[in-house]
C-alpha cells in the first residue's frame, strides 16, 4: 500500500468526526486492554484490533438497524463499533459478572442480542456458517437484513468457508463476506499461505461478486459497504469484500510477531494510519481544530478509563453461575 | 387392538415433525438428500410435497456448512432440522456440533438459545463396515451442552422427536438404521407400534422400563433394548426374571430410574452397540457403583462393542455385536445358574 495524502472527500464533518471517534475509542480501548493484560489481570489469549480500526467502522456506517454481525476471536472492535458497552466488554476480558457473558467467555466469546452482535468465535472459519444461517433466518422470515460475516485471510484458507460459499450463492443468501486481510495468519505472512494474492477473486468460482477496498481508508471502506450491502438488499445473494488492511500488533498478546521487521510495522503507522488519515481530513479541511480533537481525545480517554475501572470493580462470578446456562429451561 | 396404528420408527419421525411444522413456522428441514428423496433412512418422507422446498431444503454435501447455518438460524429465532445422514460423518463437522452448537448458550451467558435438532443415523449389522456403522453414542454424550435422545420404538421416536422440537435446547436425536423399519436394513419388529396419530410427547431425560423384572437388570438403548427383551424371554423359560430399562435419553441420563431398578434385582447388565471403552456402559455402571455398591450382588457386566474398527465381513460383524444370546450368558453368570450343557 502506498503512501496516501489526504483528499477531500463527499463526506460531512459531522460523519468524519464520528469516525474519528469510533476508531479512536477502539484504539485506546484496545491499548487498555493490552495494559490490562500485562498487569496480570486479563488472561488467556487477547486479540488486539490496532491498526483495523477503519474496516468495522466503515463498515457499521453501511449498516441499517437490525443487520447482523458476526466475527472470529479479533472482536472486541467489532463489538465496540456496534454500540456494545465498552464496560460490559472489558469486564468481560477481565472475567468479571459484569462481563457481556458473565465472565464464561472471555475476549473471544461477546454476544449482544440487542446490537444483533452474534459473536466473537474462537475457532478460525467457524463464525462463516453460522453467518450464511443467519443470513438464512433473515430471509426466510423476508425481513430485509443483512449479515456481516467477518473472517481473516488466514481463515480463508478454511475448507468451510468455501462450502459457505457455495451455499450463500446458491441460496443467494444476504450476506456480505468481508475478509479482514491484516496480511498475517497468525505469523505467517500471505505470501506464505495463500495462493492467490488477491481473496476476494475466489468468489468468481462460486458467482459471488467481490471487490478489495483499502481498510486503512475509512471512507473507501464505507462505501464499498454500501455497494455490497445495497447488492445483498435488492436480493442479489452474496458479495464478497476483502479489506485490505494491517494488524500493529502480535496474532495475539502472546506473540512478540518476529515474523516481520520493526521497520515494516513502523511503515505502516507512520504513513499509513487509519485514525491519522481521518485526523488530517479533519484538519485540513478546516472541520475541526486541534482543540476540538483533545477534547474527544479526552472524552474518549474517560471512557475507556472507565472501562477498565468496572472491569476491576465488577465481582468475578460466584461458582454456582457454572452451572447456569449450559441449558436453557425448557419452559 | 382396535384402532391400532402401527408406524415404523422413520414414519413417527416424518409425523411428528410435520405436526410441528404445520403450528410452528419457524421449524424448517435441511439435510443431505432429505427433500426429493425423503431421507436415505425415510425419516423425512412427504414433508417436501407438504411444505415445499423453502422449508424441506436439500443441501450440498457440505456438513461443517450447514449445521453450522443451523446454528446461526437457530440463534436467529428458527427452529432448524438437521440431518447427518450418518453419525460416523461427524468426523467432517464436529467443529460445528460440540464447539457451536453446544457451546454458544453457555458462551453468551444465556444471550442467545440455540435451538436445533440434530438427526443422525446409528448402527450396524448389516455390513457396510466402519465408516457407516458406528454408534459414537458416548462421543456426543460425553460433550456438555446439548441434549441425547435414541429410541427403540416408533411411539417413543414421535414422541421425543416433538420434545426435542420444542426444546430450547440443541438435541441431538440418534436413530438407529435397523429399527427405522426400511426393508434392506432388516426389520425390527418390536420397534413397529402403535403410534397415536395427535400430537404428544416423551420427555427428554427420562428412562422407561420396557420389561419388570426381579433378578437382573439389562440396561440399553435402542437396538441394544431389543436384544435385551429378547434375552429376558429366553430367561423366562430358564427361571430367571430380568428388568430391561430402555434409557431413550443419554443426556439427561435418568440415573434414578437405573439405580432404583438395580437396587431391586442387585445386578446390572449394560448393553451397548457403542465401544466398549471408555462410553456410555462404562457412565451406567459408574452410576450403579458410584452409590449403590451395597445392593449389588455380583460385579456388573457390559455387553459392548469390542475396541475394533467395525469390519465388513458379515461373520467378523456379527460376532462382535452384542445380541440375546450374549445377554443369557452373562445373565445366567450373575445369577450364578449353571451353563448348559
Amino acid at each position: 500500500m502506498a503512501a496516501r495524502k489526504p483528499k477531500a472527500s463527499n463526506v460531512s464533518a459531522d460523519e468524519l468526526t464520528q469516525f474519528y471517534r469510533d476508531m479512536l475509542l477502539i484504539r485506546r480501548f484496545e491499548e487498555k486492554a493490552g495494559q490490562l493484560y500485562g498487569m496480570g489481570l486479563i488472561g488467556g489469549f487477547c486479540h488486539l484490533y490496532i491498526g483495523q480500526e477503519a474496516v468495522v467502522v466503515g463498515l457499521e456506517a453501511a449498516t441499517e438497524e437490525g443487520d447482523k454481525r458476526i466475527t472470529s476471536y479479533r472482536d472486541h472492535g467489532h463489538m465496540l463499533a456496534c454500540g456494545m458497552d465498552p464496560n460490559g466488554v472489558m469486564a468481560e476480558l477481565t472475567g468479571r459478572i459484569g462481563g457481556y457473558s458473565k465472565g464464561k467467555g472471555g475476549s473471544m466469546h461477546m454476544f449482544s442480542a440487542e446490537k444483533h452482535f452474534y459473536g466473537g468465535h474462537g475457532i478460525v472459519g467457524a463464525q462463516v456458517p453460522i453467518g450464511a444461517g443467519l443470513a438464512f433466518a433473515d430471509k426466510y422470515k423476508d425481513n430485509g437484513r443483512v449479515t456481516f460475516t467477518y473472517f481473516g485471510d488466514g481463515a480463508a484458507n478454511q475448507g468451510q468457508v468455501y462450502e459457505t460459499f457455495n451455499m450463500a450463492a446458491l441460496w443467494d443468501l444476504p450476506v456480505v463476506f468481508v475478509i479482514e486481510n491484516n496480511q498475517y495468519a497468525m505469523g505467517t505472512a500471505m505470501k506464505r499461505s495463500t495462493s492467490t494474492p488477491d481473496i476476494y477473486t475466489r468468489g468468481e468460482a462460486f458467482g459471488i461478486p467481490g471487490e478489495a477496498v483499502d481498510g486503512m481508508d475509512v471512507l473507501a471502506v464505507k462505501a464499498a459497504g454500501e455497494k455490497a450491502v445495497a447488492h445483498c438488499r435488492a436480493g442479489k445473494g452474496p458479495y464478497i469484500l476483502e479489506v485490505k488492511t494491517y494488524r500493529y500488533r502480535g496474532h495475539s498478546m502472546s506473540d512478540p510477531a518476529k515474523y516481520r521487521t520493526r521497520e515494516e510495522v513502523q511503515k505502516m503507522r507512520e504513513e499509513r494510519d487509519p485514525i491519522d488519515h481521518v485526523r488530517d481530513l479533519l484538519l485540513t479541511g478546516k472541520h475541526a481544530t486541534e482543540d476540538d480533537l483533545k477534547a474527544i481525545d479526552k472524552e474518549i480517554k474517560a471512557i475507556v478509563n472507565a472501562s477498565a475501572d468496572f472491569s476491576r470493580e465488577s465481582p468475578e462470578p460466584p461458582v454456582d453461575e457454572l452451572y447456569t446456562d449450559i441449558y436453557a429451561e425448557v419452559s | 387392538m382396535e384402532n391400532e396404528r402401527k408406524l415404523t420408527i422413520a414414519r413417527a419421525m416424518a409425523e411428528a415433525t410435520a405436526q410441528e411444522m404445520r403450528i410452528d413456522p419457524s421449524v424448517f428441514v435441511m439435510g443431505e438428500d432429505i427433500a426429493e428423496l425423503g431421507g436415505v433412512f425415510g425419516n423425512t418422507r412427504g414433508l417436501l410435497e407438504e411444505f415445499g422446498k423453502e422449508r424441506v431444503r436439500d443441501t450440498p454435501i457440505s456438513e461443517t456448512g450447514f449445521i453450522g447455518a443451523a446454528v446461526g438460524a437457530a440463534q436467529d429465532g428458527m427452529k432448524p432440522v438437521v440431518e447427518l445422514m450418518f453419525v460416523d460423518f461427524f468426523g467432517v463437522c464436529f467443529d460445528a456440533i460440540y464447539n457451536l452448537m453446544a457451546k454458544n448458550t453457555y458462551f453468551s451467558g444465556g444471550k442467545f438459545n440455540v435451538p436445533m435438532v440434530l438427526m443422525t443415523s446409528t448402527g450396524g449389522g448389516y455390513s457396510d463396515a466402519g465408516q457407516h456403522s458406528q454408534c459414537l453414542y458416548g462421543s456426543f454424550a460425553h460433550l456438555p451442552g446439548m441434549k441425547v435422545v435414541s429410541p427403540s420404538n416408533a411411539y417413543d421416536a414421535k414422541g421425543l422427536m416433538t420434545a426435542a422440537l420444542r426444546d430450547p435446547n440443541p438435541v441431538i436425536y440418534m436413530y438407529h438404521k435397523g429399527l427405522q423399519g426400511m426393508g434392506w436394513l432388516g426389520t425390527e419388529a418390536g420397534a413397529i407400534v402403535h403410534v397415536p396419530e395427535e400430537s404428544y410427547e416423551v420427555e427428554i431425560g427420562k428412562a422407561a422400563i420396557a420389561r419388570e423384572g426381579r433378578d437382573v437388570t439389562i440396561v440399553s438403548i435402542a437396538q441394544g433394548v431389543h436384544h435385551g427383551l429378547k434375552a429376558a424371554d429366553k430367561l423366562a423359560e430358564q427361571g430367571i426374571s430380568a428388568e430391561v430399562v430402555d434409557l431413550r435419553s443419554l443426556v439427561p441420563l435418568d440415573r434414578d430410574t437405573i439405580r432404583a431398578s438395580v437396587a431391586k434385582t442387585g445386578r446390572l447388565i449394560v448393553v451397548d452397540e457403542d465401544y466398549h471403552s471408555y462410553g456410555v456402559s462404562g457412565e451406567i455402571i459408574a452410576t450403579v457403583t458410584e452409590s449403590n455398591m451395597a445392593d449389588l450382588k455380583a460385579a456388573p457386566k457390559r455387553i459392548a462393542y469390542p475396541d475394533v474398527p467395525i469390519p465388513f465381513a458379515r461373520v467378523m460383524e456379527q460376532h462382535c455385536l452384542p445380541n440375546a444370546d450374549k445377554i443369557v450368558a452373562a445373565a445366567r453368570d450373575l445369577c450364578g445358574a449353571p451353563v448348559p450343557a
